[in-house]
């Protein structure tokens, strides 16, 4: 029989287990610094002309990076300080993505300094690591934004070479790969690629046999390109099941990423929603003063206190490398990915005409939200993933 | 201030002093409230040592793992969750000689004289009425949704002093002795076939002037404080994960494959993620008060728990296939403590009802979330400035 006694020993069992799931004074500090930053320098006016861009001006915000990178040192928070990081845990990284979040800001921090660097660390690969964290270069992993943890890796790009005259220990590849976010201004591209056995490589992005093109997308304060291969110079950096822990590893840190990043927007979207409809007034009330309002925007901010445990709890498990990882990251994933779908589709509803404007910064949120709700894994594919982690089998 | 291993060391000590393998009971726990650590955040005198309330995990644990009887809190849920707090806070130093130390123990139960069958949701509106006589009050009313009426000693009661003033401002709070002449307890029976709460009917019921708590007229304000720890009492709990009762539907799942469908386990999916980022959340909420940064995140919780119980357990009837036709027992028992996992799936899907009901409705929360969260304004009031007299009933 259960005793009460068993009840409450369980229930402080499971709270002793638990990681710190509030913001530590330092992860508060990085996220105010942030914060002041992107209020001065990704205002919604910065940020909307990039929603139509076309031919070159498609791509991040360079010098909004440098300052994100250098001079706040946010490119490097996951790089060891033996290799000029700041030797930070992935709760900073994930304190970060959520501030980018909220201003849908157009760098390639998720990208290059969490699922690039994530690869590179678990590949044992250093010798990039000083230049990524000073934000002198950025990386991305060639890999469609879809693919979500558990994915098979990538066979679109294989060996082609070794030329005669290549270095040693240098390769060729071939093929291509659609849809890479943050690889438009990336300097390198470390892809994965088919071959005895398969493994991840390094390549420069601007090196002969490498070929990028813009993708018109849904999302475009995230661009993606379609990347080609024509036997390009390659460098292995991983192979073999080396490879595979490198490649996952990155996919995890990249829902986990993505996830913070969701709960930023659904942050955003709930503040912008709720300062509206205190404002706006039709029959002669704020609209916000409607229950018919009211009672969805209390729901909205009740999930939003949800996905922030739910987000908190995966940053956690990243940075003490906790067992739970897999079960945290497709948790948080599933979790905060419908949540900001909805927060956004609320805020454009509930701003009414002038929400469906181009002018108005609703449509941005709305469509990171939709682009995120894909990238890295859906919800559907994330609850697939907990019904194997958590043995809940399908009919 | 106090460490875990001063408690420790504290515990240690009275166990020397009181062995629990023979100490008589109540003797034990009287001995521990005198020693101040029955609850370790109340002050010196009143059970406790003003100790952060983060300790008292601590203390429990301490006892617990020396065998130590302890004062079954789930018999006093309504005393120790609310009326306790309240005496603590509006109670004068009498009162809470008086109170809290039987209170503590479980010698005397509690309960909560507040809702009426007019007074819902709009509590300020309630109709009791108590009318001054000599040292005492007079009070003439019925109360309804009252759990442990038929056991309790003592009732924390709402009751209006002055109908001539808008409505919050004529309400009073008192303590009522339920054993007095003129309280009328009877079972309120519930869709579920049980009767777990109670009807009270009071009539030319007697209350002293000094069973009074709080000001004459200041019954709303005091009543709001014993709410707030009503919600926190309800949606603050800690448990392992599938620990509630989304571990019941899923060891089903497991259980019986021969059950299982496509639809049925998306539904699933949903609810265990959904149940797990609950529990995560109210970790992080313990998190937050033991860090002394309480925040209206209870709110959240207990719109949660309702929703996920009632979705959970409405599953869960489904799961059980023609077997969710039968239901145990519909003879009307008389539970001491509210039962959200015991029973068959029927009962569990019926008693869940309750829950976006009791402590606040989800609907009433969301207002409250609305306007003290979000900062929206309220509905037009009609009837805020209007002397209570005059609402139309």
């Amino acid at each position: 029989m259960t005793t009460t006694a068993d009840i409450e020993g369980a229930e402080q069992a499971a709270a002793d287990r638990t990681p710190d799931l509030l913001y530590t004074e330092t992860e508060t500090e990085l996220r105010d610094s942030v914060r002041s930053l992107l209020a001065a320098r990704c205002r919604p006016e910065d940020v909307l002309p990039r929603a139509d861009a076309t031919g070159d001006t498609v791509g991040g915000d360079t010098q909004l990076w440098q300052a994100l990178a250098a001079d706040l040192g946010c490119a490097g928070l996951l790089v060891p300080e033996d290799d000029d990081g700041a030797g930070a845990t992935f709760r900073e990284a994930a304190t970060v993505a959520e501030e980018l979040g909220r201003s849908v800001a157009p760098v390639p921090y998720l990208g290059s300094a969490i699922v690039a660097t994530m690869a590179l660390l678990s590949a044992g690969a250093h010798q990039q690591l000083p230049e990524l964290a000073r934000g002198d270069v950025t990386a991305a992993l060639a890999a469609g934004f879809a693919t979500a943890p558990g994915d098979e890796f990538p066979r679109t790009a294989r060996l082609s070479g070794p030329r005669s005259g290549d270095s040693h220990g240098g390769a060729r590849l071939r093929g291509e790969v659609r849809g890479v976010a943050d690889a438009l201004d990336a300097d390198l591209l470390l892809v994965p690629a088919d071959g005895v056995p398969h493994a991840l490589y390094l390549v420069g992005a601007r090196t002969e046999g490498v070929h990028r093109t813009p993708v018109s997308s849904l999302d475009m304060t995230r661009p993606l390109c379609d990347i080609e291969f024509t036997d390009a110079e390659a460098r292995l950096v991983a192979s073999g099941p080396a490879a595979d822990q490198a490649f996952q590893l990155a996919l995890l840190a990249a829902a986990a990423g993505l996830a913070a990043e969701q709960l930023g927007v659904a942050e955003k979207c709930l503040e912008m929603t709720v300062a509206y409809v205190k404002e706006r007034r039709q029959f002669a009330r704020p609209v916000g003063s409607f229950q018919g309002l009211k009672h969805r925007l209390a729901d909205l901010w009740v999930s939003i206190t949800q996905a922030r445990a739910a987000a908190r709890y995966a940053a956690a498990c990243l940075a003490e490398g906790n067992d739970d990882t897999p079960v945290a990251v497709a948790l948080a994933k599933a979790h905060c990915g419908d949540v900001a779908v909805h927060a956004a589709e609320e805020c454009v509803q509930m701003h009414g005409g002038i929400g469906f404007t181009w002018e108005h910064p609703a449509h941005l949120y709305l469509k990171r939200a939709k682009a995120d709700s894909i990238g890295f894994g859906t919800a559907d594919h994330h609850r697939a993933a907990l019904a194997a982690l958590v043995n809940l089998p399908g009919a | 201030m106090l460490t875990p291993a001063d408690i420790q060391g504290k515990v240690k000590e009275f166990l020397a002093a009181h062995d629990p393998n023979t100490t008589e009971r109540l003797e034990f726990l009287r001995a521990r409230y005198d020693a101040g650590l029955a609850w370790v955040h109340y002050p010196e005198g009143r059970g406790g040592l003003g100790a952060p309330r983060a300790l008292q995990t601590v203390t429990d644990q301490a006892f617990r793992a020396a065998g130590a009887p302890d004062n079954d809190p789930a018999n006093n849920v309504i005393g120790l969750g609310m009326a306790a707090p309240t005496i603590l806070t509006f109670g004068s130093a009498e009162q809470q000689e008086r109170w809290l130390r039987p209170l503590w123990t479980g010698e005397e139960i509690w309960c909560q004289l507040f809702s009426e069958p007019g007074a819902g949701s709009d509590l300020a509106s309630l109709a009791t009425r108590a009318v001054r006589d000599g040292d005492d009050w007079i009070l003439n009313g019925q109360k309804v949704w009252t759990s442990l009426a038929h056991q309790a000693r003592w009732a924390i009661l709402v009751a209006r002093t002055d109908p001539s003033v808008p409505k919050h401002q004529g309400l009073s709070y008192f303590v009522c002795d339920m054993t007095g002449p003129g309280v009328d307890v009877r079972p309120l029976r519930q869709l579920t076939g049980e009767a777990e709460f109670n009807e009270v009917f009071l009539t030319d019921v007697r209350i002293p002037d000094s069973a009074r708590i709080g000001q004459v007229g200041d019954g709303w304000k005091v009543a709001q404080g014993t709410l707030m720890n009503e919600r926190v009492a309800i949606g603050g709990a800690g448990m392992p994960r599938e620990g509630g009762m989304i571990g019941l539907v899923a060891r089903t799942w497991r259980e019986h494959p021969e059950r299982r469908s496509p639809g049925l386990h998306d539904r699933l999916l949903r609810l265990w993620a959904d149940a797990e980022v609950a529990r995560l959340a109210s970790l992080r909420l313990r998190q937050q008060l033991a860090a002394g940064q309480p925040g209206p995140e209870g709110s959240a919780a207990k719109v949660t728990f309702a929703r996920l119980n009632q979705e959970i357990s409405g599953l869960d009837v489904e799961l059980a296939g023609a077997d969710g036709l039968r239901y145990g027992d519909w003879s009307m028992r008389r539970p001491a403590h509210a039962e959200f996992l015991g029973r068959d799936p029927g009962f569990r899907y019926l008693r869940a009802k309750g829950n976006s009901i009791e402590g606040g409705t989800s609907e009433v929360l969301r207002n409250i979330i609305a306007e003290r969260v979000l900062g929206l304004p309220s509905e037009p009031r009609v009837d805020k400035d209007v002397p209570w007299k005059d609402l139309p009933r």
